[in-house]
């Protein structure tokens, strides 16, 4: 049986890979979307003309390159602890995404908007004081 | 707020957060993972491609990845992502059913406090 000290460190250590590199995938989609330019047809082949430029750009696929470090830090860190808890705790990337937007990306984020990713980041810690597992692991010992 | 930005929004959530909980039910089958060198975690992999959820939840992930992508090419980053959030409401009622895990009291408010504050960003978009 693991000490649940032990169970918290592994679980904030994959969190913390998480809220680095999610966020920054995020921000070089973003960019590599903004260059790319707006998606304005639902037709198929619009589409298909759409994502072919769009997979063309080495900013998309160095975004893609973070988020796959971010997911299977995620992959990982789901063997053991529950989703529930998980998924709200890497919501700290969140704020991380704002603060990127705002500072790297020039974007406007108003004073509400501002308030809201504060009060995301209030929710994370409540759920953050919950214990990782309320469930009996399926594999057990060999 | 357009109806076509609302599609790909509900697209994102609701395609995303099924994945993900595919996901998590793969990984639990799979077991917990203690040994982290890379061959390991190669095996880890491995073992987890052989669970029919994994394929379930990627492919619906990897929908919603499109639709994400479409939305960015619409709207900053700094408010795309954290609307995205509003799937937790989804998720905490989806692990509790199709996951068995206990939502408590303490969850369930961490998870309100995360929708409010998707709310503001979104209010606040003006």
């Amino acid at each position: 049986m693991k000490s649940s000290a032990g169970l918290r460190f592994k679980t904030y250590l994959l969190i913390l890979i998480m809220v680095i590199f999610g966020p920054v995938g995020d921000v070089l989609l973003r960019e590599g979307m903004r260059r790319t330019g707006k998606l304005a047809t639902w037709a198929p082949a619009g589409l298909v003309h759409f994502f072919i430029r769009v997979f063309s750009s080495a900013t998309i696929w160095l975004g893609i390159g973070s988020l796959i470090v971010f997911f299977v830090a995620y992959m990982l860190v789901l063997s053991w602890a529950d989703f529930s808890y998980v998924q709200p705790a890497s919501t700290l990337s969140y704020g991380v995404v704002a603060l990127m937007g705002y500072f790297l990306l020039g974007e406007a984020v108003s004073v509400t908007q501002w308030a809201g990713v504060g009060i995301i980041c209030l929710g994370v810690f409540v759920v953050g004081h919950t214990h990782p597992r309320t469930t009996e692991p399926e594999v057990e010992k060999a | 707020m357009m109806l076509r930005e609302v599609l790909f929004f509900l697209w994102i959530i609701f395609g995303g957060t099924a994945g993900e909980l595919c996901l998590s039910r793969a990984m639990k089958t799979v077991g917990e993972v203690t040994d982290f060198r890379p061959r390991a975690l190669v095996r880890v992999m491995l073992r987890a491609m052989q669970v029919k959820w994994m394929w379930i939840g990627l492919t619906l992930m990897t929908l919603a990845f499109f639709g994400f992508l479409g939305v960015l090419s619409l709207d900053n980053v700094s408010f795309v992502v954290p609307v995205t959030a509003l799937s937790y409401a989804a998720s905490a009622l989806g692990s509790g059913i199709f996951l068995g895990e206990r939502v408590g009291r303490q969850r369930w408010a961490g998870v309100g406090l995360v929708c409010v504050g998707v709310a503001l960003v979104f209010i606040g978009k003006g």
